[in-house]
């Protein structure tokens, strides 16, 4: 079996300060194989997006044991209203992160953003426009490509189709999976919805209070779910469709 | 639909007007604004004089020229000065936060409480009178009203999502707070730099009014104020003309920041 891209074992996250510091996460251990989905689910407070959050580094109050053998891991966030600059437009967006890898050749920038867009089904027409002028699925395609156009293989997904309208949203999990598999990306994909979780990943670990509660391949939580707590989220989405 | 906004026409007519008459006197006056004559001396505005003459046979038009042009000289100066460094400390103490955030802030709390001509008055009683020391003065007095005001938009835009990407992406911190938040709050800091410039205008003629400001080989608008005031009603145009150039300079930057933030308004 190839390294993981992710390793977490016995992991505990703290929040907070002082009198007021409050664990987040409890034992927690995972591992995440190049090229492998994995899913996150819980409610919220569940502690899955301080997880995602310790993944990308953003949280220094830790104990355990938290492997990352990627660079630059990236993110796509839940709300393409917030997570692009409302002030800039998309060509810019798409650029700033190979600004930031010290790509410095205006020209070779321009050509790798022209090269990325069909990929995440954009337009050249686009580039000149400002987030406020896209409909949200095009948003959150800026917000994919932009993400990815670092190269970095390892993304963090945290609940990025729960803003969008049902038809969006399989166009997006489609997007996602046909990125996964021509660029050899891996996700977190970090989610409360366990029937979307199913649509994109092969495997699975559902979170409530801090903890793993259940974790394994995707169908089987699916079709076999041993956890109440597992029970009681797939019931949920299932009453939703 | 869209509704006409009367404000920012109407104001930016008016500021594009008293621009054109400040410029003008920065070229051309029609006499020598220091220039004595005895034969004119009360003269009330004729064609030759269109605003009048003063006390000593200056002409008030000429005079009148040359301060809105010292006015708004040190007006913008002061501005440029607490703008510009309003804008670095309140970026830096809203984007870091932390124990220098609020030092910073209580020193802009202290400054603040007193009325700044006052404090002002203090500073020029130390230096002296003088353009330069004037613009000092009130630049430096300017200061925490501009700080505090985009310190709490940095507050605002520091945590939000393409903030944090742009962190995760590897942008600079510098890079995140010039390039990638400043343009977002840029209408605020406009509708703000309105408001300062108007504070500016009224501080520099309420301290050449009490004499501390400019010295009187260069008349600013309060200073020509404070020269006419003992005689408001025998020779009203002396200070009608120049109380009218402050006003309409105000109001055309006022009316203009209030479409602006109308503007928004309707955009958001």
């Amino acid at each position: 079996m190839a390294e993981p891209i992710v390793r977490i074992s016995h992991l505990n996250s703290w929040y907070g300060r002082g009198k007021d510091r409050k664990q987040v996460l409890r034992d927690v251990s995972l591992e995440l194989a190049p090229g492998q989905a994995l899913g996150v689910v819980g409610e919220s407070g569940s502690g899955k997006s301080t997880l995602a959050k310790c993944v990308l580094g953003m949280v220094a109050d830790i104990t355990g044991t938290l492997e990352v053998n990627s660079p630059r891991p990236q993110m796509v966030f839940q709300d393409p209203y917030g997570s692009l600059n409302p002030a800039k437009t998309v060509g810019w967006i798409l650029e700033e992160p190979l600004r930031a890898a010290g790509v410095r050749d205006r020209g070779s920038r321009r050509s790798r953003v022209l090269d990325f867009l069909p990929l995440v089904g954009l337009e050249k027409e686009h580039l000149g426009r400002r987030p406020a002028q896209l409909s949200g699925g095009q948003r959150q395609r800026v917000a994919i490509a932009a993400a990815l156009i670092q190269g970095s293989k390892l993304i963090v997904l945290d609940e990025p189709v729960s803003a969008l309208d049902v038809t969006l949203q399989a166009q997006i999990l489609r997007l996602l999976a046909d990125l996964k598999e021509r660029l050899g990306l891996s996700y977190l994909f970090i989610s409360h919805d366990l029937a979307v979780v199913y649509q994109l990943c092969s495997r699975v670990a559902v979170m409530t209070g801090g903890e793993i509660v259940e974790e394994g391949d995707a169908d089987q939580i699916y079709d076999h779910p041993k956890h109440p707590y597992t029970k009681k989220l797939l019931d949920a989405s299932l009453a939703l469709d | 639909m869209k509704r006409k906004n009367w404000y920012l026409t109407i104001g930016a007519v008016l500021t594009a007007f008293m621009l054109a008459f400040t410029a003008l006197g920065l070229f051309w006056t029609p006499f020598e604004p220091s220039a004595m004559s005895a034969p004119d001396r009360n003269a009330p505005p004729s064609a030759a004089h269109p605003f009048g003459c003063d006390a000593y046979g200056r002409d008030v038009l000429s005079r009148t020229l040359e301060g809105a042009g010292s006015t708004l000289t040190i007006a913008l100066a002061v501005l440029a000065v607490g703008a510009a460094c309003g804008l670095a400390v309140g970026a830096l103490c809203g984007y870091y936060g932390g124990p220098a955030d609020a030092l910073v802030m209580r020193l802009c709390d202290t400054v603040a409480a007193f009325p700044s001509v006052l404090l002002a008055l203090v500073v020029l009683a130390l230096t002296g009178p003088g353009k330069y020391n004037v613009i000092g003065a009130l630049g430096v007095l300017f200061i925490p009203s501009f700080a505090r005001l985009v310190r709490g938009e940095y507050l605002k835009y520091r945590d939000r999502d393409f903030v944090r990407s742009a962190r995760l992406m590897g942008v600079g911190d510098l890079r995140i707070i010039f390039v990638h938040i400043l343009p977002n709050i840029w209408p605020t800091l406009l509708s703000g730099l309105t408001i300062g410039f108007n504070n500016a205008v009224l501080a520099e003629a309420s301290m050449s009014y009490l004499g501390i400001g400019v010295t009187p080989t260069e008349p600013s608008l309060g200073y020509m104020l404070k020269d006419a005031q003992g005689s408001l009603f025998t020779l009203p145009w002396c200070t009608a003309f120049p109380a009218a150039a402050v006003i309409a300079l105000i109001l055309g930057v006022s009316l203009v920041g209030e479409g602006i933030r109308d503007r928004m308004g309707a955009a958001s």
